[in-house]
């Protein structure tokens, strides 16, 4: 028996479950209800009210994306300089929450933005007016750049310390300011770890669907949720596999121009 | 001085950023001891919630125990799943093992709600000829398909590590196959195992989008989303706090036998 035959039950399951499945969604998104073929779906995955909700996701991902960036660089640089690298347990602290429920974590954003919640209740005690933040869409940007923001220090992280010092000392020793260093030398040695950190933070942001109805009060539909609606609430299952299409498109699209941006493959990989 | 104050500024900064992960989880911690229900007021430290929880909750008994009993068949199964692909992929040849290398990363890089709805729609063919609703079953299915990538990529890089020969070795010896993979191979690989068992283990009593999808039972996740759609009460704070404690305990482990950066 050849050794590469124990892959073949791998091979076949995987086959089973997740090509398969693929199918199904193309047969539902170009077929109606009784069987028929159409494009109907496809079109109405461009109309007005989609796009809308289209454009939404986008922006609120790439705003979240920007976020996590101007959040994150900073912190994976501290973490990875001399003065805090030797803390190990600091590091597993900014990753930890990466692997956490992430329900928990936005029932746990829940409660400090209602409006009889923690920050409310401190905010009366302290003679202010009480704010309104959930239904809002600052809540869902906070809910997504609390939850991803680790998604973003790891692999930047990891490009930072895996960057041969000796280059930066060359830089120092031929007279560049630290500015100029950074500038010159460290962001464009690290920017492997940035594509895979946008990668890691814009792909779940884009598709999310429980954070936006938790912390949004289902105001602000994105284009997770619309899927969601279409397999739970209206039934529509062939405008949701047209959905789901578009969204796979999407992400497709997305990773393969940020490859373009960096073409060697982006340490850190995870779930993206 | 300037340095001092530099590196000053820059744990600050920290700071801020951990206070931020961490302030939501620690209040959440904290409600979940307090005796009032409102959260506005602390009306003494008290298991009250915890009591309710194990008590007077069949919802969220029967919720951990689907929970529990996927995590666990879909860990053992994506195991045997993955470490067999693993060995078969590392002897093959280029071909075929890069085909299902690709075939590995397809879930991974799919979005979840994508997995979550096209396995719905076929249990749900399926379900029209043998009789297959959406519970435990489904669920297992769609556990063990998002689990197994990951024992995959645990166990390869140890195979790559190993050495070739003496599996080679053992069959020359007049070992039968089966045996020399239980006598040679396996032994070599088993950190790699036990790691992707841990992830596959966590990564199932952890998800909630795909489960969603393809279960119309509730498991922990499914009960935390519906019980926030109403509103936040305070025995799901005791529940999420206990999830809390056993992930954080799991991933110390996991922290503690390899790099969660190599893995992640």
């Amino acid at each position: 028996m050849k050794r590469s035959y124990f892959a073949g039950p791998y091979a076949v399951w995987m086959i089973l479950f997740t090509i398969a499945p693929m199918i199904f969604v193309v047969f539902y998104a170009f077929h109606t209800t009784d069987g028929g073929i159409t494009f109907d779906n496809i079109i109405r995955c461009f109309d007005a009210t989609t796009m809308k909700v289209f454009l939404r996701s986008v922006k609120l991902a790439l705003m979240c994306t920007m976020l996590c960036l101007l959040l994150g660089y900073p912190a994976a640089y501290i973490l990875a300089s001399k003065d805090f690298s030797k803390y190990k347990m600091l590091f597993v602290l900014f990753i930890l929450p990466m692997w956490m429920n992430f329900l928990l974590r936005t029932y746990a954003t829940m409660s400090l933005l209602e409006n009889r919640g923690i920050i409310n209740t401190v905010l009366e005690k302290l003679g202010f007016e009480r704010v309104n933040m959930i239904g809002t869409e600052g809540a869902v940007l906070f809910g997504m750049v609390y939850n991803f923001l680790p998604f973003m220090i790891l692999p930047i992280h990891t490009s930072l310390k895996k960057m041969d010092t000796r280059v930066i000392e060359a830089a120092q020793d031929l007279g560049a300011n630290p500015f100029r260093v950074f500038a010159r030398v460290t962001l464009p040695l690290s920017v492997p770890g940035v594509i895979s950190g946008i990668t890691m933070v814009f792909m779940p942001a884009v598709t999310t669907f429980a954070i936006s109805r938790l912390l949004g009060n289902g105001n602000f539909m994105l284009l997770g949720d619309m899927i969601e609606k279409q397999f739970m609430e209206s039934h529509d299952w062939s405008f949701g596999s047209a959905l789901s299409l578009f969204m796979m498109i999407l992400i497709m699209l997305s990773i393969g121009l940020l490859n373009r941006i960096e073409p060697n493959k982006g340490e850190g990989g995870g779930k993206w | 001085m300037v340095k001092r104050l530099y590196k000053y500024l820059r744990g600050t900064y920290l700071g801020f950023l951990l206070v931020l992960l961490y302030s939501p989880i620690a209040v959440m911690i904290v409600l979940s001891f307090n005796e009032s229900k409102t959260r506005s007021k602390w009306g003494g430290f008290s298991f009250k919630w915890y009591k309710e929880l194990i008590f007077e909750s069949p919802d969220i008994i029967e919720a951990l125990k689907l929970t529990l009993a996927v995590a666990i068949l879909a860990t053992v199964i994506s195991v045997i799943l993955g470490t067999l692909g693993a060995i078969g992929i590392h002897a093959a040849k280029k071909g075929y093992a890069a085909a299902l290398i690709n075939l590995s990363y397809l879930p991974m890089t799919m979005p979840d709600i994508v997995t979550g709805v096209s396995l719905m729609l076929m249990f749900v063919f399926v379900n029209g000829f043998i009789s297959l609703p959406r519970g435990f079953w489904t669920m297992l299915i769609a556990h063990i398909t998002f689990d197994t990538p990951y024992v995959l990529f645990s166990v390869m890089p140890k195979l790559k590590q190993m050495n070739p020969n003496t599996y080679e070795a053992a069959l020359d010896l007049g070992c039968k196959p089966l045996r020399a993979l239980t006598k040679v191979i396996i032994p070599e690989i088993r950190p790699g195992i036990v790691t992707g068992g841990l992830l596959a283990f966590t990564m199932s009593l952890d998800d909630f989008v795909i489960s969603f999808f393809t279960s119309e039972q509730n498991n922990l996740s499914m009960l935390v989303y519906a019980a926030a759609k109403r509103g936040v009460k305070p025995n799901i704070y005791a529940l999420s706090t206990i999830m809390f404690i056993v992930i954080l305990i799991l991933l110390i482990i996991i922290n503690k036998r390899s790099d969660l950066e190599n893995i992640s």
